[in-house]
């Protein structure tokens, strides 16, 4: 858990659909949210780990692991690890809903 | 109830009998099967002895029929059983013990044995053939106490029986009459190269002499030969061909002569008896390859089965050695004679020989050493006696560019560090060590590990041959694959279920099918939309969260984010007024680049997400679906309209056609072209459907494509009139969407189901089109524009566009 963190509210519970992901600009960082279909947030860096970058908000969902809509890649929402045959790691920030509102730290997990 | 079915007697238990029975079940259930063998295995591949034999495989590995499956087929079978004669007129196969087994109809499969030389000493211990399952349990035995082994015979068993020996540690010579080696299938230069190799591998060679005698005590010690001379040995394989197994047919008083003699429906002399494999004769040939016992096995199941069928004509035999790190390959022709045109090339340095024979310009015959990737195209080839065309002799021979990732790439050859898929890539090591450390067997497995193959797929036949050369005989096309990693269903049994059990979403499929992945993955879920919604047409509801980007967000997404706008320009017809709206709407959403497409339309390049919506609202043109599995464009030349040439409006015509198909989803993407004339300056031979017009009205092309996969489309059928036309290419297009594979082009479809059933389904058969073409109305009336869908729709205006901007920063 992170301890003092501090937490921005970025939305409504309802600006964060089932397995479609949002964009969030927040203090300069580009932030890719997710909700799974058991009803998880997570949040990653709009950054794709290829070498080529691009956008991560615009994957297909399937559970916690989300599929870029550029490469292919598969990687994990909990951990941001690619997963094999490839190889990278995305930044992940902690996220959290109270009451309907959404909140992030900007300290990475 | 009476049992009505006729009683089919099988004698003999081995590839031929078994094989003919297969075939036969495939066909008809109307006999009732009973095998006779004398061995007392089930059915096994006596080709892969040599495997069995060089180590590389178990004895149950070769199995090709266990217990259980002659249980499963009712099949009744007697192992260890020696029948002694056929009675022909009270219709009743006698048995060495006394059984008499009734029958209608029998087969005589009983093979062939090791021709054994007739000389002195033949029958001394350690003197055996190399036949069957015991000749190898015997030669394995005697190369744990002895040394030295002969083998006579240079042909393809002998050589494979040399090889395994020396695996097995022992010191081998080969003892062969003749000058060359496999010198009923190979020339002299390819045989003076297999001998070069095989004495690398450590095989020796007493060529051009005759055995005389098997000398020894209570053993084989050696041999001698004609000349006097003597060649120790404490093992003799003698390999030096075979003889059919006849016994019981001249029992049976059947006609034989150096085989049982068979007529080209496989009949013997005796009525109701039929022979296949190597114990028989047809027109005066015996043979002793594998190849030819199942062409007479189909003869025979389409015979007994009533089913038409020309008869056996005799089969081009072709010669593949089995010894690793050897490939001779051999089929039709191969000695030079006079008549012939030869094509020949020899590589000394890479040690490889390929020579292809001509007859009257038709491919006869072909020798390969060395590098045998063109075996498969070249075995069709002299079957089929096909003419040499400039075409396939580049195949064969190369035409002086570089051609990567073409077949006549070979996997042997290629260098490690060699890039196979270079949208990711990766090189041939990379594969081959991934196939060796992780055991891999299917190209799935190798993307999955690798990442090769997983872009644009135009590596994937290199793959597939690094795969094939890497595991020999244990690769199998045919294994069993799912359409992604989360199934082991294929795409026919996933449409089937969802018919037959109602499935509507594609969360239900999953579950129901039994997925191992949950929510599926970037592969299976965008076809199981796919198939939902051509299945159900009006009350499927599109999955959008299953959808790529580019078809959820009806625009092509770029690498830095940004999308591609392009608006539907029917039949690549525009007018001042449009160009100039989008030339407005391009300024004020600082559009990248506007470029012109292949498909004669516009790209606006570089639109931010969150202005999409504006930019289509903007516009106020329909889109265009350059991101969609669905119809693109339909590029046209000028016709008739205005160009002198032109014998049909194809600007008309495509426009038309544009129109009444757009929107509708496809396994793939879909292109049109019309041409007014012959000349066919918009490129219908890629296109997935073609249209040419002439005088007289209409020709109609399919499967043709441009892109990694380059096909020229085949010629459909000509029509007279618009309305026909019309007609023809909606029910090619519905066949495509309910047959397609997701993914799967019409280039590779049509080669999948072939253009003769395309043809019958929507030329010949006028009431299946008529069906075609009333679904794929039903389906085209479900569709609406998604660019005016989303601009109405404030939800997913905001969700899949908006960037949510945080209360508090």
């Amino acid at each position: 858990m992170i301890k003092n963190a501090e937490w921005l509210v970025v939305g409504h519970s309802k600006d964060f659909p089932i397995r479609i992901g949002r964009t969030i600009h927040i203090k300069g960082v580009e932030i890719a949210v997710f909700r799974t279909s058991e009803n998880e947030l997570y949040a990653v860096e709009n950054i794709n780990p290829h070498p080529k970058r691009g956008p991560l908000t615009e994957a297909i969902v399937s559970g916690h692991y989300i599929y870029d809509p550029l490469y292919d890649w598969k990687i994990d929402l909990q951990t941001g690890i690619v997963q094999e045959p490839d190889h990278g790691q995305v930044k992940t920030f902690a996220v959290c809903e109270e009451g309907e509102e959404v909140k992030i730290s900007l300290e990475t997990v | 109830m009476i049992n009505s079915k006729k009683k089919l007697v099988v004698i003999g238990n081995g590839m031929a009998g078994i094989n003919t029975v297969e075939q036969i079940l495939k066909l008809t259930d109307k006999y009732e099967i009973t095998v006779l063998g004398s061995e007392p295995h089930p059915n096994y591949n006596r080709i892969m002895l040599s495997y069995v034999l060089e180590g590389s495989k178990t004895i149950d590995d070769i199995i090709l029929n266990d217990l259980q499956w002659y249980a499963d087929q009712g099949i009744t079978l007697y192992t260890g059983k020696m029948v002694k004669s056929i009675d022909g007129e009270n219709k009743k196969i006698l048995t060495e013990d006394g059984l008499e087994i009734d029958y209608d109809v029998a087969l005589v499969a009983t093979g062939s044995q090791s021709f054994i030389l007739p000389i002195p000493g033949k029958e001394l211990p350690g003197v055996i053939g190399f036949r069957d399952i015991a000749d190898c349990s015997a030669m394995l035995e005697a190369a744990k106490t002895y040394k030295k082994a002969a083998v006579i015979g240079g042909g393809l068993l002998g050589l494979e029986a040399a090889k395994g020996l020396v695996n097995l540690g022992m010191d081998v010579t080969v003892v062969h009459l003749m000058e060359d080696l496999m010198e009923r299938q190979l020339d002299r230069e390819a045989s003076a190269m297999l001998k070069a190799e095989l004495e690398r591998q450590g095989i020796k060679f007493a060529m051009q002499m005759q055995t005389s005698e098997v000398y020894g005590q209570d053993r084989v010690q050696g041999l001698r030969f004609s000349d006097g001379s003597e060649l120790e040995a404490d093992l003799v394989v003698m390999a030096v061909g075979i003889k059919p197994n006849i016994q019981v047919a001249v029992q049976s008083g059947m006609e034989t002569n150096r085989g049982i003699v068979v007529d080209d429906l496989m009949r013997t002399s005796v009525p109701d008896v039929y022979a296949v494999g190597e114990c028989v004769e047809h027109r005066g040939i015996c043979y002793g390859l594998v190849a030819p016992l199942f062409e007479q096995g189909s003869v025979i199941a389409k015979h007994l089965a009533g089913a038409e069928t020309e008869g056996y004509m005799g089969s081009v035999v072709s010669t593949k050695l089995k010894i690793s790190g050897v490939d001779v390959f051999s089929a039709g022709e191969f000695i030079t004679q006079p008549e012939h045109t030869v094509i020949v090339a020899k590589d000394e340095w890479k040690r490889t020989y390929k020579k292809v024979l001509l007859r009257e310009n038709k491919i006869v015959g072909t020798v390969l050493f060395g590098d045998v990737s063109e075996s498969a195209s070249l075995q069709k080839y002299v079957r089929q006696q096909t003419l040499m065309t400039d075409e396939i002799y580049g195949q064969l021979m190369g035409t002086g560019c570089s051609n990567h990732g073409s077949k006549t790439s070979s996997a042997e050859t290629m260098a490690d560090d060699e890039i196979v898929c270079g949208c990711n890539g990766v090189t041939k090591k990379a594969i081959v060590d991934a196939i060796n450390d992780n055991g891999l067997t299917t190209v799935d497995e190798i993307k999955a590990c690798t990442g090769a193959t997983r872009s644009c797929g135009g590596c994937k036949p290199v793959v597939e041959q690094i795969l094939q050369y890497v595991l020999g005989d244990s690769f199998k096309t045919s294994a069993k694959q799912g359409i992604c990693s989360c199934t082991t269903l294929s795409r026919d049994e996933i449409v089937e279920a969802i018919k037959t059990k109602g499935l509507t979403t594609t969360r239900e499929v999953m579950n129901v099918l039994g997925w191992h992945n949950d929510e599926g993955c970037s592969k299976c879920r965008p076809a199981l939309n796919y198939y939902l919604g051509m299945i159900n047409p009006d009350t499927y509801e599109n999955e959008g969260d299953s959808r790529f980007v580019n078809e959820r967000l009806h625009a092509n997404i770029q690498k830095d984010g940004t999308f591609t706008v392009v608006p539907r320009m029917y039949g690549g017809v525009t007018t001042p007024e449009d160009l100039k709206k989008i030339a407005d709407v391009s300024l004020k959403y600082n559009v990248k680049v506007v470029k012109v497409t292949g498909g004669q339309r516009l790209d606006l390049i570089g639109v931010r997400k969150e202005d999409l919506p504006k930019v289509w609202e903007e516009l106020d043109m329909p889109s265009g679906y350059a991101y969609a599995k669905s119809l693109r464009t339909v590029k046209t030349c000028v016709g008739s309209q205005f160009c002198r040439f032109g014998t049909q409006d194809s600007m008309g015509m495509g426009e038309v056609l544009e129109r009444k198909f757009e929107r509708l989803d496809f396994p793939a993407k879909f292109k049109l072209a019309v041409n007014g004339c012959p000349r066919n300056c918009a490129e219908s031979c890629t296109k997935d459907i073609g249209i040419v017009g002439n005088d007289g009205g209409w020709e109609i092309f399919i499967g043709g494509n441009g892109g990694i996969k380059a096909r020229l489309a085949d010629s459909l059928c000509k029509v007279k009139t618009d309305a026909e036309l019309i007609d023809i290419v909606g029910s090619v297009m519905q066949l495509y969407r309910e047959t397609g594979q997701y993914l799967e082009r019409t280039s590779e479809w049509v080669e999948r189901i072939g253009l003769e059933e395309i043809q019958k389904a929507v030329v010949q058969d006028t009431a299946n089109r008529q069906a075609l073409v009333e679904r794929i109305e039903f389906a085209l009336q479900q569709v609406e524009d998604p660019w005016k869908k989303i601009i109405n729709d404030e939800d997913s205006r905001k969700n899949l566009f908006e960037v949510v901007t945080p209360s508090i920063v």
